[in-house]
């Protein structure tokens, strides 16, 4: 799995509220066999775009400087709905790093941590005022997601602490794949199957 | 202190602590459909790993299929690589699939109780953020991604942290008109779409505990447009009357020993929840939802609600009614309706198929309208043709269609047309989620039908 150390860049401002999962990918683009890497053009299709393709000028993405931003600052609930990993994998093509917001949906959080893409719990109040930060700034204002010490910096070099799990840190930091590490616990899932092969016999069909 | 329905379930399947609040939990039953099934066997298979239990995983296709009646996967081309190569890799490990054509495909989350695969004190997931239906089964179901779903291919376990606890509490009898659909929209509506976030959700209370199996099923649905991955109903004497003789479901002497242990799974009566929301059924009537989260839900006899009013939701609230092209202040009954939808792992059940044929019997829907009926699987299917439910829709000029996920999710070419409004018997009014677009209304099996039938919202308890 990809490392998440610690990202520098501009973060830009989508400021509303439950960000579902099929606005970030639509889920025709997961049935046309489009690969993992090749959703970045997608995502967020249906407010970067117009009926007839072209781009949306109101839409974040498409202005200066939050076209290439590696950190999207967004309100509460961001990544609910569906569990489609898709979503995730889109945010990555279009080259996102961390998204920080109040809270996300628990599937999304999920799904963020298998991929590389760290999720930064902030309070509004501290995520309004990034944005405040970022419009204020002529453009060369930047923002720092340190998963080592666990702090957003902001444009105005303000530090502000989140948290996050330390299993979590630890595999993020370290690239570390859930898979390889449940193996190493193979006698012990043996062990329980066998014994609830004896204690359950009408679960193992 | 007495321990949860939840705890009970979690704890008994815990095979290792592994640090940070983190354990490795074992999974009883994983659900596979076309659009996760067979791309994630395939992935599993790159990485080096092969199905560590393949008979405790079970498939069947349902989203990316056309429901046009005589169907095949060549019906919606997109969709067809997805189910064959889920046909390919589950025949390939001897994992049992419900094909298309062939008895028992449905719905997933129809599917897996209707066959007694869903058992109560089961772990059961599936890559689909729904799965937390099967819960109404008394199962801790929940949904997840395709990168968990590699891993529990590979080791028939996932590394989970413990939830929080939710219980909601709904007290009292259903009033006409009401039903399951109507319960879970108004307790969305009351605690908002983020308020299970970080929570297991345990439905309780005297109108639960009348609720028969498919209306837990319902209500356990839509415990993700509240935040929450789990929601669950403790199982008794109606969910083993459910249970009895289905397909999986033990038999004889194993049967009496299981139904002895899911008897010791209900919550204890002096268990801790971390938040407790209770409900008077006498609030709650007939929903409908406005705007374009589930939490923009009002009793369908109110008027749409201003945005002024809404607080720090007021940006929200003035796009979502932008969105739907709707006016603050106008009653919402009598807004006009292009398309009416009735399935979905929500509501295509055989009561759900009932309870919109009873509306429709001897009538028929407004000139404008087109509406669909897409029952939640073959078996379904088959059950409503034997009580003539499909002449009932036919009649009344619904059209009455094959399986599958069809206009809930639009994966599948089939779409509300920009602009249009729909009634749906769906779970989520997102922006675009049935078409880019479309406009949908959420609402009970009978709202939707008496929807169709005077070609705007109406009120079901008036017809």
């Amino acid at each position: 799995m990809d490392k998440f150390t610690k990202v520098t860049g501009v973060a830009a401002p989508l400021m509303r509220q439950n960000v579902d999962t099929d606005l970030i990918i639509r889920i025709e683009r997961l049935v046309e066999n489009v690969t993992r890497d090749g959703l970045g053009p997608y995502c967020f299709e249906q407010i970067r775009f117009k009926p007839d393709g072209s781009e949306n000028p109101d839409c974040v993405f498409n202005q200066e400087p939050y076209r290439n931003s590696p950190i999207i600052l967004s309100r509460e609930n961001f990544g609910c709905g569906s569990s489609r990993e898709g979503a995730v994998w889109a945010l990555k093509g279009m080259g996102i790093k961390a998204v920080i917001a109040p809270y996300f949906g628990d599937i999304f959080n999920n799904n963020c941590f298998q991929n590389g893409i760290l999720p930064v719990p902030l309070p509004i109040e501290d995520v309004e005022q990034l944005a405040d930060e970022m419009k204020a700034s002529p453009g060369n204002a930047r923002v720092t997601v340190d998963l080592e010490n666990c702090v957003v910096i902001s444009p105005t070099g303000r530090t502000i602490p989140f948290k996050v799990d330390a299993r979590r840190q630890h595999a993020l930091l370290n690239g570390l794949d859930d898979i390889s590490q449940t193996k190493t616990a193979q006698a012990e899932i043996e062990a329980w199957q066998k014994a609830d092969q004896q204690a359950r016999p009408w679960v193992w069909l | 202190m007495g321990k949860a329905l939840f705890d009970k379930i979690w704890d008994g399947h815990v095979i290792k602590e592994l640090g940070n609040g983190f354990v490795l939990l074992h999974i009883d039953r994983l659900l596979l459909h076309d659009m996760s099934g067979g791309k994630s066997l395939k992935e599993a298979i790159e990485l080096g790993h092969v199905p560590a239990q393949p008979r405790l995983i079970y498939g069947t296709p349902d989203h990316t299929m056309s429901s046009k009646p005589g169907r095949t996967e060549k019906t919606f081309p997109p969709g067809e690589p997805l189910i064959l190569s889920m046909r390919e890799t589950t025949s390939k490990y001897g994992i049992k699939l419900f094909d298309l054509g062939q008895d028992g495909q449905g719905i997933v989350h129809v599917m897996g109780p209707e066959q007694g695969l869903t058992l109560p004190g089961t772990t059961l997931v599936c890559g689909d953020s729904h799965t937390s239906t099967h819960g109404g089964m008394g199962a801790l179901a929940f949904g997840i991604g395709a990168s968990e779903l590699v891993h529990v291919i590979a080791t028939q376990t996932m590394v989970q942290r413990k939830p929080k606890l939710f219980r909601a509490s709904f007290e009292g009898k259903l009033e006409p008109g009401v039903t399951a659909k109507d319960m879970i929209l108004h307790l969305i509506g009351e605690v908002g779409t983020a308020a299970g976030t970080g929570f297991a959700v345990e439905y309780a209370g005297s109108a639960v505990r009348a609720l028969p199996i498919e209306a837990r099923l319902t209500l356990c649905n839509l415990t993700i447009e509240m935040g929450a991955r789990t929601g669950m109903v403790a199982p008794d004497d109606t969910t083993y009357e459910y249970l009895h003789g289905r397909d999986y479901a033990p038999k004889g002497a194993l049967w009496d020993r299981a139904v002895a242990h899911w008897r010791t799974l209900p919550t204890d009566p002096d268990a801790e929840f971390d938040r407790e929301h209770t409900i008077d059924m006498k609030k709650v009537a007939p929903q409908i939802t406005w705007g374009t989260s589930p939490e923009h839900v009002i009793a369908v006899d109110k008027a749409i609600p201003d945005p002024s009013a809404a607080g720090e939701k007021r940006g929200a609230w003035e796009a979502a009614l932008q969105y739907q092209g709707l006016e603050p202040g106008k009653p919402i009954e009598g807004t006009k309706v292009d398309w009416v939808f009735i399935g979905s792992c929500t509501n295509s059940r055989i009561s759900d198929l009932r309870a919109a044929a009873e509306i429709a019997r001897g009538r028929h829907k407004a000139d404008h309208v087109t509406a669909w009926v897409v029952p939640g699987s073959v078996r379904i299917k088959q059950q409503a043709e034997a009580e003539g439910l499909d002449k009932v829709f036919l009649d009344a000029g619904f059209e009455w269609r094959e399986p599958g996920c069809s206009m809930c999710i639009a994966s599948n070419g089939e779409r509300v047309p920009p602009g249009q409004r729909s009634v749906s018997t769906s779970n989520r009014n997102f922006v675009g989620r049935q078409g880019p677009g479309a406009r949908t209304h959420l609402a009970s099996p009978a709202m939707a039908a008496a929807a169709a039938i005077k070609g705007a919202i109406a009120d079901v308890r008036k017809l």
